[in-house]
């Protein structure tokens, strides 16, 4: 019976795939005379070659500084975390990384990162070189920060000029009321009033959190405890699918948007009147948008606010620095950090990528001296809020952002989502993170 | 890689007596280390590349595995079956979707197999005797098993996109077969819209074992059937399927445990969050393991997963063998 051996055998070691693909490592480091650093880069361009298109000269210019080469990789959004995952749990990563800063504290309770600690933030300049808001989202509260903050965002609401004169409508709406009003007015034929990536867990988690601050929820306690069916998460979360749902706005096809990419390519094109995003000048410039249609706005706000609600538009958006703690080449790598967040190198890249410097100085430029500028510095600095600085925020996101995927996909196709199945999708949720 | 041999291998001398059977000249026992040398490398391979790493899994399944122990598993708290508790309770939350998980996972297992296999059997029937242009036919049917996954899955996703897909613009623009264009990608359809993807990537290598499986069937019994008065459907029923047994024995294990542990067409379809309708049993515990952080219960549902199929396996070769040997 040899058959039946050979059989068993592929099917025992078939069976155990599932078990090895728990596994897995990554790349190390570089190394021999020369000090040659790994550098992980996120996407923040318009491709992966844009990116390195952007970040070469720079590189090159620290390269000629300092004389040690920095071998950089663009990481796409949808394998960084994973990246650093299993670079966490090999050992094996590179030296300097960026992370999203809503990451910082999960990654903090890691001790993947190296930790910030006063005499190493002197070492690359001082910690009040930084803008206060990017820098209260690098860590945990009370503890040294494991990152400084390199690329600065916050969300504003994008509005096509043109299609708002076209409808008669002069301002760019400050209360939800009023945008539910405009948006009703702008969707005409294929044209809708606003644009979501309701498949992407990130920007549906982002959403969701900054109305919830508005409802006067918290998806954390005081000691950290999750807290996520509460009716004003539940008001939060309706007020978004109610996009598609009730107020009939946003195209349900927006259900599946799920790149990061394709709601702005709706904007862009003129599909949607407004879009709620991050600084996006560059890539609406890039996907050949009239920069004389593009106005922004602070997100709107509930208005009166419920009680307990605050007047925030925006989560504390941004990309971080973090030196990885098996880096072999300390010195070299935050010689790096503090290189990437000079202020030369702040203004060259920020102006590229049309997101906000992290360090004052740099606002010196003209290029940050614009009205969207203004607005963006403003939200930051008065009305963002930080995500939850608590060790299970990945998680956190996770949950939520996919739970409210599957509730705008569910709307999507007909389904009426109501407050009482909202609050059962939270209460699961919750019970996972238990876990 | 598994090679479409097993069935010559099988033994001609299991077979009908119309082949001469080539009796191997007996050696002396001499050298006979040597085919166990010449495993040696395969074994070391298959320890390192599956047995450890198996044997490490179950070895964290029994850890609180969590974000903060990752850097240094060893100092992971132990969790004593904790973690299988947790992903058991099937009155919470995370246990139903265990269940609805792997219950969608076995629906969708039985599903792409019929439909892979009877694809294969019928296309490989087709080109099993020589007309002009059959090596043409046979490669383009190989062409999705050739392709990258990714850029054949990535492709299909567009094709599925609501607003700009082919699919749609095809059904609903083209032909007016809908009024409304439905969603693929999204609610009830995806699930779907996941086994037409699956079944093409996956019937090609299905279709390639029955082809080689059928290229050993000697011509003389279908000549004999012929001449019997038996038509195409006979001949396939009393020559060709009982020929091909023991390919199709080991070809439907493979496929099950294929498709039950497939990650890589969902993960590239639908991203890092399926759709509850198609949430495959790998997509899930890969959710619960690197997307939450939860290294313990991701190996725990592993362990089960493995535990459920090697069961499988064992009742479907202890069936399939039990038969083999009453027909003999």
């Amino acid at each position: 019976m040899r058959l039946k051996r050979i059989t068993s055998a592929v099917a025992l070691s078939l069976a155990a795939a599932s078990l090895a693909a728990c596994g897995g490592g990554d790349e190390g480091s570089g190394s021999g005379d020369d000090v040659t650093l790994t550098y992980w880069a996120s996407n923040q361009g318009t491709s992966l070659e844009n990116d390195m298109e952007v970040l070469q000269p720079q590189l090159d210019a620290f390269t000629e500084e300092t004389g040690i080469e920095v071998d950089v990789e663009v990481v796409p959004w949808s394998d960084l975390l994973n990246r650093i995952l299993a670079a966490t749990a090999s050992g094996e990563g590179p030296d300097v990384l960026n992370i999203g800063n809503t990451w910082s504290a999960s990654l903090q309770a890691t001790g993947a990162l190296k930790q910030f600690d006063d005499a190493t933030m002197e070492q690359i300049g001082g910690a009040d070189r930084f803008l206060s808001g990017s820098l209260s989202a690098t860590g945990a509260e009370g503890q040294p920060p494991t990152a400084v903050p390199l690329y600065s965002l916050a969300y504003g609401l994008y509005y096509n000029k043109a299609m708002f004169a076209e409808a008669g409508i002069t301002e760019p709406p400050a209360t939800w009321a009023q945008f539910v009003e405009d948006a009703k007015k702008l969707t005409t034929g294929d044209r809708w009033g606003v644009s979501i990536e309701g498949g992407s867990v990130s920007e549906n988690i982002h959403n969701v959190f900054t109305f919830s601050e508005q409802q006067g929820g918290s998806f954390f306690d005081e000691d950290g405890e999750p807290t996520f069916d509460t009716p004003e998460n539940v008001a939060a979360i309706k007020q978004y699918v109610d996009l598609i749902q009730t107020d009939e706005v946003a195209n349900p096809s927006n259900a599946e948007y799920s790149n990061g990419t394709e709601a702005l390519a709706d904007f862009a094109n003129g599909k949607s009147a407004m879009v709620m995003w991050q600084a996006a000048a560059g890539s609406l410039a890039e996907l050949g948008m009239a920069a004389e249609d593009i106005g922004v706005a602070p997100v709107p706000v509930l208005d009166p606010l419920p009680a307990g609600g605050e007047d925030v538009t925006s989560i504390v958006a941004g990309i971080n620095l973090a030196v990885f703690e098996n880096t072999e080449h300390e010195e070299e790598a935050l010689q790096f950090v503090e290189f990437m967040t000079s202020t030369d190198t702040q203004i060259a890249l920020n102006k590229t990528y049309g997101s906000l410097p992290s360090v004052e100085d740099a606002y010196t430029d003209p290029a940050f001296q614009t009205e969207a500028v203004e607005t963006f510095k403003d939200v930051l600095s008065n009305r963002a809020a930080p995500m939850p600085a608590v060790p299970e925020e990945s998680q956190f996101e996770t949950l939520i952002g996919t739970a409210v995927k599957n509730m705008l996909a569910e709307a999507a196709s007909g389904t009426t989502v109501t407050e009482d199945a909202i609050s059962e999708q939270l209460a699961a949720a919750q019970q996972q993170l238990g876990g | 890689m598994i090679t479409a041999n097993p069935a010559p291998e099988a033994g001609p001398e299991a077979r009908t007596g119309s082949t001469p059977v080539r009796a191997a000249p007996r050696r002396r026992r001499k050298r006979q280390w040597l085919p166990y040398l010449l495993l040696l490398p395969v074994l070391l391979a298959e320890l390192l590349i599956h047995i450890i790493p198996m044997l490490i899994g179950v070895g964290m399944s029994f850890l609180q595995l969590t974000q903060f122990y990752i850097r240094n598993w060893t100092a992971a708290p132990g969790a004593g079956l904790d973690n299988y508790r947790f992903v058991l309770q099937f009155d919470e939350a995370s246990g139903k979707a265990l269940l609805h998980s792997f219950w969608t996972t076995v629906v969708f297992t039985v599903l792409v197999l019929a439909l892979s296999w009877a694809l294969a059997m019928l296309a490989a029937i087709w080109t099993q005797h020589a007309f002009r242009g059959r090596g043409l036919v046979r490669t383009a049917f190989l062409v999705p098993y050739a392709l990258p996954v990714f850029a054949s899955v990535i492709t299909w996703s567009f094709m599925l996109q609501r607003d700009n897909g082919m699919v749609n613009h095809v059904l609903v623009d083209q032909l007016g077969l809908l009024d409304e264009r439905p969603f693929w990608l999204i609610g009830d359809n995806s699930f779907y819209a996941l086994i037409v993807v699956e079944v093409w990537r996956l019937w090609p290598f299905a279709f390639l074992a029955l082809t080689a499986g059928m290229s050993s069937i000697p011509a003389e019994q279908y000549e004999a059937a012929a001449i019997d008065g038996a038509g195409v459907l006979r001949q396939v029923r009393w020559v060709t399927l009982p020929n091909l047994q023991p390919v199709n024995q080991v070809l439907l294990l493979v496929l099950f445990l294929w498709t039950f542990n497939e990650f890589t067409v969902p993960y590239t379809f639908f991203g890092r969050s399926a759709p509850e309708q198609a949430d495959l049993i790998s997509m899930h515990i890969y959710q619960n393991s690197f997307v939450t952080w939860n290294f313990g219960t991701g190996s725990a549902m592993s362990v089960l997963l493995l535990l459920f199929l090697l069961v499988v396996t064992a009742v479907y070769l202890l069936l399939t063998n039990r038969r083999r040997s009453a027909d003999a």
